[in-house]
């Protein structure tokens, strides 16, 4: 089953702080992928650099930075494919970011 | 009697749900083999106890006036679930039974002992017996549990809900089994302790209060079992293990809170009482002559502590305490503890080749422990890169930072 892994942390000092945490953010990219459950992930730009685009009654808006006003953002996801919820949370729990911030572990839906 | 303030009467119903909750759920429950209906009643009865005790002051035996009020309610909801013609002397007899013990002097029975071996019984699904302990015997809630074995609070309360009602239906026995019974059913009650110890111990810096909690009710847990059971050699040597254990847990974090393994520890900054309370109990345990997994355990965390005295841990006893864990557990976490031991005693070498014989063991390939060795006796062998590797792949698989950046400057210093 895939799982979407969607990590929350304080965006700011996320993206200041990148170059000293990626050590341990790919060793952690690397594990998932030697276990063989790893199926895609990315990290995202600052929140700062987000637009939002809405379209209301027929009109479209777009709106400079990200969805919703928070000191923590979306910073990136990883997909895994393991057997169960209990496994997803286990591999979420190793994710450096989980000590930071959160990570939100959510079952993928397929179209 | 005295009259007492809200405040007081909280923090005194809150004092009696600590020491007597498993007391009284495992009393009613061991009646009417009924541990959620058990688990309800008692709910309400510390519901009652906190509107009727401030007015009418706190009751002379508080476990007795709570077990009354309980007994009302469990005994109704007894009836409601009963075939009215097998229920009335039943319900008759437990009603009998509460009021004795609940107006007589001596003590209310103790069957927490009886509630741990239904708990951990066969037939209850191995992962959901410590979590049906922590919740039966010491009251926490479903999220709490749920977060300290890693399971989402839903999932775990489902789970729990059904281990429950499997009891119930399937007539698991409230009993401590017979003597020929006792050392295999024993095990899997002390197993489900020493889950509840190790998710605590698992955090070493002690920082979330929530699983430190949880190594202190491992040992309470360990303590009630061996008081319970104090000739059974198995049930002492946990408790020696589990408090070896916790006497090392300040050290493993210096000032700065980053991590301190056990080899670099300061022997000075383990717990000496804990130690001493640890090895009485492991010499109690060996006089008894009936050898086990746990003793062997403590043995060598026993072997380790000789640094307080010689400076270096007595690694040829590891050697051969390991020897015999492995011929009897058999397991891979036990293989790579002897492979490390190996390591002190024949050299790295000898380590390695040890480890090598386990790389196939689909069990170690996400144990970080395993990689962190493996890159220690890489490194010490002269293999630099494969080191290195080894110690990417256990960082990325520890979910502690303070023993993540460790492992990462031990892979550092590797490259200089």
């Amino acid at each position: 089953m895939q799982y979407m892994l969607l990590i929350y942390e304080n965006d700011a000092e996320r993206v200041a702080k990148m170059d000293e945490r990626m050590p341990f953010c790919s060793a952690y990219v690397e594990v998932m992928k030697k276990a063989g459950i790893y199926v895609d992930g990315h990290r995202l730009r600052g929140a700062d650099s987000a637009a939002t685009v809405s379209v209301v009654e027929g009109r479209t808006h777009v709106l400079d930075g990200p969805y919703a006003e928070a000191k923590e953002h979306l910073g990136g996801y990883h997909i895994i494919d393991v057997p169960d919820l209990d496994a997803a949370l286990a591999w979420a729990a190793r994710c450096p970011s989980a000590a930071r911030g959160r990570v939100e572990v959510r079952p993928v839906w397929p179209l | 009697m005295p009259r007492a303030d809200d405040t007081s009467v909280r923090e005194i119903a809150e004092a009696v749900a600590r020491r007597s909750y498993g007391k009284l759920v495992a009393f009613l429950a061991a009646r009417t083999r009924d541990v959620a209906g058990a688990e309800d009643a008692l709910s309400d009865a510390f519901a009652s106890a906190l509107v009727d005790w401030p007015a009418s002051g706190v009751p002379a035996n508080p476990e007795a006036w709570l077990l009354t009020v309980a007994r009302r309610k469990a005994i109704d909801a007894s009836r409601r679930r009963r075939t009215r013609l097998e229920s009335a002397d039943h319900l008759k007899l437990l009603a009998d039974e509460v009021d004795a013990a609940a107006s007589s002097a001596t003590p209310i029975p103790d069957d927490r002992l009886a509630l741990l071996f239904a708990c951990a019984h066969p037939a209850i699904e191995r992962g959901i017996r410590a979590p049906l302990m922590l919740q039966t015997v010491l009251g926490f809630d479903a999220a709490v549990v749920g977060s300290a074995f890693l399971v989402a609070p839903g999932a775990m309360r489902q789970r729990l809900v059904r281990a429950k009602s499997k009891i119930r239906q399937a007539g698991i026995p409230f009993e401590v089994p017979e003597r020929e019974e006792l050392p295999e059913r024993l095990e899997s009650v002390l197993d489900a302790i020493y889950a509840v110890f190790s998710e605590g111990w698992s955090d070493p810096a002690g920082s979330e209060a929530r699983r430190r909690n949880l190594a202190e009710e491992g040992i309470w847990l360990g303590r009630l079992v061996a008081s319970l059971l104090p000739d059974e050699p198995e049930a002492l040597g946990l408790l020696a293990l589990m408090l070896y254990a916790e006497a090392r847990r300040d050290a493993r974090r210096d000032a700065q809170g980053e991590y301190v393994p056990l080899a670099d520890q300061d022997p000075a900054a383990w717990d000496g009482a804990a130690i001493a309370e640890a090895e009485a109990l492991l010499l109690r345990a060996s006089a008894i002559g009936a050898i086990g997994r746990y003793q062997l355990e403590a043995a060598v965390q026993s072997a380790h502590v000789v640094r307080r005295r010689s400076g270096r841990a007595d690694w040829a006893a590891i050697e051969r305490l390991y020897d015999a864990l492995l011929a009897l557990t058999g397991s891979p976490v036990v293989a790579l503890n002897r492979a490390i031991a190996l390591a002190e005693t024949r050299g790295p070498a000898a380590g390695l080749e040890a480890l090598d014989a386990l790389a196939r063991d689909a069990r170690l390939r996400d144990y970080q422990p395993y990689w962190a060795a493996r890159a220690d006796l890489l490194a010490r062998c002269g293999n630099g890169a494969a080191a290195r590797e080894a110690y990417e792949r256990a960082v990325g698989l520890e979910p502690d930072p303070a023993v993540r950046r460790f492992l990462h400057e031990r892979r550092a210093k590797l490259q200089h």
